[in-house]
């Protein structure tokens, strides 16, 4: 399964990442429109971390043993049975915050409602995340790659 | 065979399933309805959740998991050498492997007048259901206990539309884990929204209408002060559910004791969630920790184990994310200190904000943390808790306002995050 892999030794932390996340989850799928139209706009699932010379985006890993799925107190968060997947159901969702209280990566944010969390969904639909794919250095990778974070 | 039909049941199927997609499992559920979120009972009694989306898991998961479920079944006896269970009908039922996941149950008083019409435990839907049917009418409630459920069912009555009163017993609310500065900032909160809160009382007697002393109408404090409501709900703490294992062999203290396997003292047969008493990473000690996200994680480690995959059970700890009308809290581990001598506390505290962090550590090791307001990064911080990591280079960093994962030095990162290449 792919997944996205961070190179930290090159990230330029320019926050590309971020704002084309912001982009593919938007309404109008459009940089100017989203920006300017969309109030608020949605949140990005990307997160560009930044202690100068240092810098990295960070996502939902999708771990194998997700943590995430198992504090879960609604069943919103949950595997895909296809694709493996670590998924997030917003109509499920009751924003509990169990999930932000484990994720190892603190991957999962509070959404601009305040009322459920949001999360990287690996672009669904898109061949290649929308963060890997306007990475200008390489510093995000889509790839196979198998994922060491469990929560047993 | 598993008794019981809540989470713990539920990580335990999944978990049996991902091994062996064959064998046959028994599921035993008293509860008459799908699998539900009892977390969730609040936001159903204020409305905000339906029961289609309490569901936590869809319709078919027994059928979907090859599950002979026995719904609104009650186990009555186990017979631990004969290697059966005795159902509420009298029907016995064989088994290879057992898992008890009988969860617990509400603690009720003996206060006087406990057994009156309009008084409420609060744990599952039956109890929910019948408390929304009874704010049709009643709009004055007592909540006896400031603990999780407390606070939870008095927020759902005050979205009900009902006047509310929390009693609780000491100093503060939360008092089990929020300390005393995060309690006021919860307090604060919930009494702008609505919440009278009256903390160091106990109700001492539950008073009847004159015409009809088996309805209530109020109630005594212990000071003598009465007040008048028609609705009481009990929430001073749960117990477990452990009628099945008493008076049997397995070893029962508060649950029933299990080791780093969910394994009992009896071969085969296993035990998780609020009826067990497991391991605690934090306290490094078993210990009741009546919470779904560890009961959860119990049961899917003990399937795995008796599917035959031999999994340590990582352990638990007293761990709870909030959200009372708006305000992220998230506190885990030892945050409530009895004694201070060998901790030390880091603490961010910015009243005007409701902002607070603080961050418990013995000989640099984290053993607590309570995040009010800022919380999104908790879990990094839960990630290095649960793993014991020496925090000493970062620890300052530990309670900034943007700490994350920059903070921690880079080889520890790469190891225990997984991150770069």
């Amino acid at each position: 399964m792919k997944r996205i892999v961070v190179k930290e030794d090159v990230c330029i932390g320019c926050g590309l990442c971020e704002v084309y996340c912001i982009v593919e989850h938007s309404m109008s799928k459009d940089i100017i429109k989203a920006y300017r139209k969309e109030h608020p706009k949605p949140l990005s699932r990307v997160r560009v971390e930044e202690d100068r010379p240092f810098s990295f985006g960070v996502q939902c890993r999708h771990c194998e043993e997700p943590p995430c799925v198992i504090a879960c107190l609604s069943g919103a968060m949950h595997v895909d049975e296809k694709t493996g997947l670590v998924m997030h159901d917003a109509e499920k969702c009751m924003g509990c915050w169990s999930c932000i209280m484990v994720c190892p990566y603190g991957a999962i944010r509070i959404d601009v409602s305040g009322k459920v969390v949001v999360k990287c969904d690996l672009c669904e639909g898109l061949d290649v995340p929308a963060c890997v794919a306007n990475c200008p250095n390489q510093a995000l990778v889509y790839e196979e790659e198998i994922p060491k974070c469990q929560s047993t | 065979m598993i008794v019981g039909g809540s989470v713990g049941a539920i990580g335990a199927v999944e978990a049996i399933r991902e091994i062996d997609p064959l064998g046959t499992i028994t599921v035993i559920s008293a509860e008459p309805f799908p699998q539900y979120s009892r977390p969730m009972v609040a936001s159903y009694v204020s409305g905000e959740a339906t029961l289609e989306k309490m569901k936590y898991r869809d319709d078919q998961f027994w059928e979907k998991n090859k599950v002979q479920a026995l719904v609104g079944r009650k186990a009555m006896t186990i017979d631990l050498a004969g290697r059966y269970v005795v159902l509420d009908r009298g029907d016995k039922i064989s088994f290879g492997k057992l898992l008890i996941a009988t969860g617990g149950k509400p603690l009720v008083p003996k206060t006087e007048g406990v057994g009156k019409d309009g008084v409420f435990t609060f744990t599952d839907l039956t109890n929910a259901e019948n408390l929304r049917a009874k704010l049709k009418e009643g709009r004055t409630a007592v909540v006896i206990g400031g603990g999780l459920i407390g606070v939870s069912v008095a927020e759902a009555l005050v979205k009900s539309g009902a006047k509310v009163t929390i009693v609780e017993l000491r100093d503060r609310i939360l008092d089990l884990i929020l300390d005393e500065v995060a309690s006021k900032i919860v307090e604060k909160v919930i009494s702008e929204s609505g919440v009278a809160v009256v903390t160091g009382q106990t109700v001492q007697r539950i008073l009847g209408k004159s015409g009809d002393s088996r309805v209530v109408s109020g109630i005594v404090l212990a000071n003598g002060e009465e007040m008048p409501c028609d609705l009481v709900v009990i929430a001073i703490g749960v117990v477990p559910r452990t009628e099945l294992a008493v008076g049997t062999d397995l070893r029962v203290n508060n649950g029933v004791i299990v080791d780093r396997f969910m394994r009992t003292n009896i071969p085969d047969v296993y035990a998780c969630g609020d009826v067990a008493e497991a391991y605690d990473f934090i306290f490094e000690t078993n210990r009741l920790l009546p919470l779904w996200p560890v009961a959860h994680l119990g049961g899917r480690v003990a399937g795995l184990n008796m599917a035959g995959k031999k999994t340590e059970y990582p352990g638990g700890t007293l761990m709870s994310a909030l959200k009372y009308f708006g305000l992220p809290v998230i506190s885990v581990g030892m945050t409530v200190l009895e004694k201070s001598n060998g901790y030390e506390v880091l603490v961010d505290h910015r009243p005007a904000g409701n902002v607070y962090k603080k961050i418990v550590l013995k000989n640099d090791v984290m053993v607590g943390m309570t995040l009010v307001g800022n919380i999104e990064r908790a879990g990094i911080i839960f990630h290095l808790m649960k793993n014991r990591v020496n925090v000493r280079q970062f620890k300052r960093e530990l309670v900034s306002e943007d700490f994350g994962l920059i903070n921690i030095p880079a080889p520890l990162r790469k190891k225990l995050f997984m991150m770069g290449d």
